[in-house]
């Protein structure tokens, strides 16, 4: 076991160095840059140039740039903004809490429609029940998230009013600017990124929930529970449901890639102060020391996310070994 | 002669028929692919179902609701949003298509090797997959798809999809790589590679020939998910500005704009992303049906 967990993780730190060569090498391609925005100015002289490449270190090659970097990575300094100035892993830091709110809230709401009904029309295979909600998860897979996102805009903060005039639920922000932030502000901001994302992801995991649950109901033990005389609640929740949750368990770990692209369109498309967001300013400014944490955070979480799925299995599992 | 039993006769047909017997029983596969030949139609013949072109502007007419002049309204040039959602669904489409052939060449490419080969090339390219799997793909599209935008590349016109197509391809060929890759595993030993490989056929032949041949339904409908998701990466990156740039119409960069306009002209907002829904949708059980039709397990039923 220890064996293997070393192994496993001197694989994912090898991973996670090929991708910051990649990713770095990719940025340092890209033009424009922190350099874009002077190029407009034409009091600009070639020396001013170089001074200002020269502070930025962007006149090194860029093997050198990245050893820089990684050697700078070390000592925990992940460099600072061009935009802000301020340290990379500090801006990510202050969003942080913010994404996790609204990714963690959108979680728990995706589990709590998806495991219920993935079981119930499981239960009730071919039922009227089961046929609609399987259409509805079908047509919830293919919907483009940031469209669904604009439809209920649409609907709740333009069609729909409160009495004095008011849109009905706020579009924008985690809180309303100018008034003291209050819990019940905050989860009124949130009624609308939440239904976007955890509707859409909903229909995924139903579908899992449903197909896993209905391969665990015709195994063996479940038949043994029922000709013990078990009651059928307790045949379904302790026999079945706990072994189907088990894939459940590992499409969550592989699905945080998803995840991260779904708070990137959510926080964007309600202006959430959260990680998606800054990630999108910056890619817009080519702010690279930000967009180069980011994506090593991003990377080092799912291989995180991975392994950890692997040694989960194992114990939920335990059928499965690990030679 | 003797009269064949009704199941001997079933034994009898082609693999086609029951490929289409199976197929005409997913009622909503065969909607759905009567959906997408409906949409084909009508995007590739465009000129055909306007009288306007895309990018006619008429400022006198900015933000017309839909009406008999205009079925889907104009936008905030007044330009005819019907004859854009037709144009842009020649570049959505088309990238989606793109995209997805990278994807499964790649995919099946990788998966043949590493599955056929095993030892040092199975693992390395069972590495290269596993850090393209742990890649944040929609962020890194984001960077890809700037730089591409500003380099210039010989023989392709700034403003082109290609680029943008192949590196959503590029990013998204490991499920297929590791879906093939498991199948030809269990190929590898199986009775008619071994006898091809007894009568001497080299390997390209045997990966090519016998083996190729025998994923290709798990790779059919691999691509059609796979055509499902390039759309819908596609959208959301030219909805993000990311993606083909405007005036282009694509379905998702018409959508880019829109949420300033949702108190005047929510029309603009709804019928692009409409017809990306409709598109994934179709395409997603048309998938449905042809993994039914295409599994084996379904036939004995």
């Amino acid at each position: 076991m220890a064996d293997y967990l070393l192994r496993r993780f001197v694989q994912a730190l090898f991973t996670l160095f090929v991708i910051s060569i990649i990713i770095f090498a990719l940025i340092s391609s890209v033009p424009g840059g922190i350099m874009a925005a002077y190029e407009e100015n034409p009091d600009m002289t070639q020396a001013d140039r170089e001074r200002i490449e020269a502070k930025y270190g962007l006149n090194k090659s860029v093997p050198e740039r990245y050893l820089i970097w990684l050697g700078n990575l070390a000592k925990g300094d992940w460099g600072n903004s061009f935009v802000s100035k301020r340290p990379a892993i500090q801006e990510i830091a202050d969003r942080l809490p913010n994404t996790l709110i609204l990714m963690g809230v959108a979680f728990v709401v995706t589990l709590l429609i998806a495991i219920p009904l993935g079981v119930y029309s499981a239960l009730r295979q071919y039922s009227f029940f089961d046929h609609v909600m399987t259409t509805i998860a079908l047509a919830g897979q293919s919907l483009p998230v940031f469209w669904f996102g604009l439809l209920l805009i649409i609907l709740f903060s333009v069609l729909l009013k409160q009495p004095n005039g008011a849109p009905l639920l706020p579009s924008s922000g985690m809180y309303t600017p100018g008034v003291e932030r209050t819990f019940a502000d905050l989860v009124r901001h949130l009624v609308l990124p939440v239904t976007m994302l955890a509707l859409v992801s909903a229909a995924g995991y139903m579908r899992y929930m449903r197909s896993s649950m209905l391969e665990v109901i015709h195994q063996d033990y479940v038949r043994t529970a029922r000709g013990k005389g078990l009651p059928e609640k307790t045949v379904i929740f302790r026999h079945a449901l706990r072994n189907a949750l088990i894939p459940i368990a590992t499409l969550i770990g592989l699905d945080l890639p998803s995840l991260f692209g779904g708070a990137l369109f959510t926080e964007t498309i309600f202006a959430w102060p959260g990680i998606g967001r800054l990630y999108f300013d910056a890619a817009l400014k080519t702010d690279y020391p930000v967009i180069m944490a980011v994506l090593m955070i991003f990377a080092a979480l799912i291989i995180l996310s991975m392994l950890l799925v692997d040694v989960v299995y194992t114990f939920l599992d335990p059928r499965i070994s690990l030679s | 002669m003797k009269q064949l039993s009704p199941k001997k006769q079933d034994a009898r047909r082609s693999l086609w028929q029951v490929f289409w017997h199976q197929f005409f029983k997913h009622r909503m596969a065969v909607v759905g692919a009567v959906t997408m030949v409906v949409i084909v139609i009508l995007v590739v013949g465009a000129p055909l179902f306007t009288r306007y072109t895309p990018f006619k502007q008429d400022l006198r007419n900015r933000f017309d609701p839909p009406s008999s002049q205009h079925w889907m309204g104009t936008d905030d040039l007044g330009r005819d949003l019907w004859t854009r959602v037709l144009y842009g669904g020649r570049i959505s489409l088309s990238v989606g298509l793109l995209s997805m052939a990278v994807a499964v060449v790649i995919g099946t490419v990788i998966g043949l090797v590493s599955g056929y080969f095993g030892g040092w090339v199975d693992a390395v390219f069972s590495r290269l997959t596993e850090i393209f799997l742990s890649v944040p793909r929609l962020f890194v599209l984001l960077v890809l798809t700037t730089f591409l935008r500003q380099a210039k590349i010989p023989g392709i016109q700034p403003g082109s999809f290609w680029p943008i197509a192949l590196v959503i391809g590029a990013l998204a060929w490991m499920s297929v790589a590791r879906l093939v890759r498991g199948t030809t595993l269990a190929m590898r030993e199986r009775e008619f590679v071994q006898a091809a490989r007894m009568i001497g056929a080299t390997d390209g032949r045997i990966l090519f020939r016998h083996i190729l041949p025998n994923v290709s339904s798990p790779i059919i409908v691999a691509a059609t998910l796979g055509l499902a998701g390039a759309i819908i990466t596609e959208s959301g990156l030219s909805y993000l500005g990311f993606g083909v740039q405007l005036p282009t119409p694509t379905w998702g960069n018409m959508l880019s704009n829109t949420q300033s306009q949702m108190l005047t002209a929510p029309w603009t907002a709804i019928f692009p992303g409409m017809m990306i829904f409709i598109v994934v949708i179709a395409i997603n059980y048309l998938g449905d049906g042809l993994r039914d039709a295409l599994d084996p397990h379904h036939v004995e039923k």
